[in-house]
């Protein structure tokens, strides 16, 4: 009879795993995934964004299975991406073409197509809604007849047709816009990040950040740490955005194939900027920062603008102008697992300190 | 809706591209080549530079073996070997000498490689000289231009200061005579493993997305001072209680009766291997 | 027969700014040196000079001289925008070092140069040890011996009066003037043939001041290293100083022996300096 391994590891994680689940259905209730994503839109568009991955049913899959930790939903999405074949890239979209849902501008009391205001949180009032206790299936559906019936008024406004205020501000000559530049875009999912890192791979790393830390990285920056104080946001749009992919390189863009539209949210934030001309005269003009999410995040999105500005226009003063400091960071899949994998033994390392930690009590720390 | 998996998890763009970075990290040992690491089913910091490593060599005749902390059943072990056999169906093994390949956290195994072995070991932070520059881009040049000296002046100052080297493991070593490298948290001890081992060794950075290499056969050398010389763990005076071992990494143990400390082999399945030898019982 | 030059430059240009279709090869348009429309500043213009084994060539000028940009060229700290850079000790002087590779101009630095700057922060890894300090320059070098460089260091403390028992504590506890002492032990560990420093009195206490200048000419005497020694002080380079040149706006616009540059001034500029002189 001879000595074999005790084979704990594998029961211990077994029974964790049996009562993970356990716990998951004891209640006897649970959300379908149809409810998830009819009812948690943002929490949906968040998933979406921080996975880079826009597929609303299995992100509702994900915030389910997760149990509606952000991380581990994110987690599950990402790993997902993980498997999927890269077939295509779309082709470039202009947000020009965007159906838009929301539009808002801090810049311009009056712009073409008007200040809309659409869905947002923004204007309601944060009280707890103590009736949602008693909410039934059966009230939708009389709360929605009632919405329905009520007449519509008329508008011949062209929300497909919406003028951007950067166009508006460069047909007037308050925007110089800068030349086209296309160069092809790194994909960070195909090719990791290098520094220095190029535009698209800090539009690529910012969109798919964690909203907390973006958003926290963005406030920092605009609080004084960092050049972008008080930035103006030109517009604020979110919409679908129609997505068209071509088969063959020699394809023209009527043979352009129409795959489906995604909700997005874009920002340009206008930030003064100096600029020296030929003739060697400083002067002013807007700089643009950028933020886009899939899904509807403005909150993410606006930060992401402001630290767009700040590594464009970098101030080593402050730690939102260090690239690396900012988009190596703010990966939640990376951050929370770099994080957690604390809890992994470390037993062989710890013992090796404590074998160094000896000899130098020995040596009674004389030396040289 | 079901999907249908491809042998070993990954798809097999992904596994060519792996591929092609482990070929390029053979050619310039010590050098960390950059990856576009993918996202795995098990969390970024736990084991995905190893495990994508793992996935992309292994095939139908491969035989596995996984270790953490030197043990095969650490929970950590048990769940990436799981994920393996889960993907693939290979034949696993608790022998290091049966193993094809052997991905490990923070332990060289004491059985010594042989030829066709390869040994994959998980790295958090592939960077040796991370401690002293933050910066990736400022690394990227120092090790460019083998700009090391700032390694051997925080040697210098941890004698100045006490007497010895204060780093205790992930060590850092000159590979091929030429790039400084992170041996990832193995102990000092197996430090001189490393050195002209018969077997190849590919270290996986998943988080940091670097691979990189030790080709069998190559020179690999602790830092140190020619009066200083690179002095691994001492287990002077201490002993495997089981079976009486002593130039092996211990591991410290307290008897729960006489709360005395006792050692054990580090390396279980070693210790089961001397075990049984020592019975005379084989398997 | 002429003595070849230890160390010489020539036409060396370095300017911040891309310049402008008004200054560029226009020097009458600018305003001291720098250009009023596109801001660019013309730091060094047409720069030649040259040091001699064992002598102290003295560089005197205001802020603003392009003294200190000079200094930061020859060191490496600094590109320049155009110019020639040559060392007879680094293979027999033929190899442009403005032009050198990083590894070549690494090598150079670290076992052909010494540098003082006036600011030790930047001479100096503040938090290492003040030993660790001195044998960073060793290791560059390749050294790899503890015990030997530990000796040496500790011979280059004492040659600049600091007490072996701070050996072990980092210069950021220290003075002023301990700290240029302990950059100036640094700069010799390797012992150069040339040694550069800019300014290293300036800001420091008289007395302190009186301790440093005669350290350096101690070691001058006994070591036989040639320098470059740059001041906006006249006294500091009448003080060390063999020959000595006097650079105005980017330019150098008198050189010659010390003592016939103070005795005899030329340039308006070098005259007023001069009788400014206590």
């Amino acid at each position: 009879m001879g000595y074999v391994a005790v084979k704990g590891g594998q029961e211990a994680i077994a029974e964790s795993n049996k009562r993970l689940e356990y716990l998951r259905i004891q209640s006897g209730r649970t959300l379908d995934v149809a409810d998830i994503q009819a009812s948690m839109k943002p929490l949906i568009d968040q998933v979406m964004s921080e996975s880079s991955l826009y597929d609303e049913e299995l992100a509702a899959l994900a915030v389910k299975q997760a149990g509606g930790s952000m991380e581990e939903a994110v987690f599950l999405l990402r790993a997902h991406r993980s498997t999927l074949p890269r077939l295509y890239y779309t082709t470039t979209t202009d947000t020009k073409n965007m159906a838009v849902e929301r539009r808002v501008s801090s810049s311009f009391k009056d712009i073409p197509g008007g200040q809309i205001l659409g869905t947002a949180l923004d204007f309601t009032q944060r009280f707890l809604d103590f009736d949602l206790f008693n909410e039934a299936p059966s009230d939708l559906c009389e709360k929605r007849a009632t919405f329905e019936e009520e007449p519509v008024p008329e508008s011949n406004l062209d929300l497909r047709q919406l003028t951007k205020v950067i166009d508006y501000l460069e047909e007037v000559g308050l925007y110089q816009r800068p030349a086209m530049d296309n160069t092809e875009p790194d994909d960070i999912t195909k090719k990791s990040i290098q520094f220095p890192a190029s535009r698209s791979q800090r539009l690529q790393s910012l969109t798919r950040g964690q909203t907390g830390a973006v958003t926290s990285l963005g406030y920092a920056e605009i609080r004084g740490f960092g050049v972008a104080v008080h930035p103006n946001i030109g517009e604020l749009r979110i919409g679908e955005l129609p997505l068209y992919v071509q088969m063959d390189q020699e394809d023209n863009e009527e043979d352009e194939y129409y795959l489906g539209a995604i909700t997005v949210t874009e920002v340009e934030g206008f930030i003064p900027v100096d600029v020296v001309n030929e003739a060697g005269q400083t002067t002013q003009d807007f700089a643009i920062g950028y933020g886009f999410t899939f899904g509807q995040n403005e909150t993410k999105a606006i930060a992401m603008s402001v630290l767009d500005y700040a590594l464009e226009y970098k101030d080593p003063e402050y730690p939102t102008a260090n690239e690396e400091f900012v988009l190596l960071h703010i990966d939640s899949v990376e951050s929370s697992g770099f994080i957690s994998h604390l809890k992994l033994p470390h037993y062989v390392t710890f013992q090796s300190k404590l074998d160094s930690m000896r000899k130098m009590k020995n040596k009674g720390g004389d030396e040289a | 809706m079901t999907t249908r998996r491809n042998f070993a998890f990954l798809d097999e763009n992904s596994k060519k591209e792996i591929r092609r970075t482990i070929l390029k990290a053979i050619a310039i040992p010590g050098y960390q080549v950059p990856f576009a690491s993918r996202e795995l089913p098990i969390a970024r910091g736990w084991g995905t530079g190893g495990l994508q490593v793992s996935l992309s060599l292994v095939g139908t005749e491969d035989v596995v073996k996984v270790i953490d902390q030197g043990s095969d059943e650490s929970v950590n072990a048990v769940n990436i070997k799981k994920m393996i056999t889960d993907t693939t169906g290979v034949t696993t093994t608790v022998h290091t000498d049966e193993a094809t390949l052997i991905q490990s956290r923070h332990r060289v195994p004491e059985v010594p490689l042989k030829e066709g072995q390869t040994l994959i070991l998980q790295v958090p932070i592939p960077e040796p000289l991370r401690e002293v520059e933050p910066s990736e881009q400022k690394t990227k040049e120092m090790h460019a231009h083998a700009d090391y000296s700032v390694s051997w002046l925080h040697l210098f100052e941890q004698i100045v200061k006490y007497g010895q080297a204060s780093m205790h493991a992930d060590y850092p070593v000159i590979v091929n005579n030429r790039y400084l490298m992170a041996p990832s948290p193995i102990p000092r001890f197996d430090n001189p493993k490393l050195h002209q081992n018969e077997g190849l060794i590919l270290l996986g950075a998943g988080r940091e997305k670097k691979i990189y290499a030790v080709p069998p056969y190559t020179n690999v050398k602790s830092i140190d001072f020619e009066d200083y010389p690179f002095e691994r763990e001492s287990f002077v005076g201490k002993a495997c209680r089981l079976t009486g071992a002593t130039d092996v990494y211990l591991d410290e143990l307290k008897d729960e009766e006489t709360g005395e400390a006792y050692y054990l082999i580090n390396d279980q399945s070693y210790m089961l291997e001397l075990l049984n030898k020592q019975e005379g019982v084989t398997g | 027969m002429t003595e070849q030059p230890i160390l010489q430059v020539k036409n060396m240009n370095k300017q911040f700014g891309t310049g402008c279709v008004n200054c560029l090869d226009h020097p009458e348009y600018l305003e001291k040196n720098y250009c009023p429309t596109c801001g660019t500043v013309y730091a060094c213009r047409a720069i030649n000079l040259e040091v001699f084994e064992g002598e102290i060539l003295g560089i005197v000028g205001e802020s603003g001289s392009g003294k200190s940009t000079l200094m930061q060229t020859l060191y490496f700290d600094q590109a320049v925008t155009s110019g020639e850079y040559y060392l007879d000790k680094y293979k027999s002087g033929q190899v442009n070092l403005y032009e050198a590779g990083v590894y070549q101009q690494k090598e150079v630095r670290n076992m052909l140069l010494g540098m003082v700057y006036q600011n030790p922060m930047l001479g100096l890894r503040m938090k290492f040890s003040s030993i660790a300090n001195i044998a960073e320059k060793m290791i560059a070098a390749n050294h790899r011996n503890v015990g030997e460089m530990t000796e040496r260091g500790q011979e280059l403390l004492d040659k600049v009066n600091i007490p072996i028992f701070r050996a072990k504590e980092a210069p950021q506890n220290f003075s002023g003037g301990m700290q240029q002492r302990v950059q100036i032990a640094k700069a010799l560990s390797n012992k150069p043939p040339v040694l550069l420093l800019d300014e290293v009195t300036t800001g420091l206490d008289l007395s302190v001041q009186a301790d440093v200048l005669d350290l350096i000419k101690t070691i001058q005497r006994d070591l036989k290293i040639s320098m470059i020694v740059v001041s906006h002080d006249l006294s500091v380079i009448r003080m060390l100083a063999d020959r000595t040149m006097v650079m105005y706006n980017g330019e150098v616009i008198e050189e010659g022996l010390t003592d016939q540059v103070l005795e005899d001034p030329q340039h308006a500029y070098t005259q007023q300096l001069v009788y400014s002189l206590l």
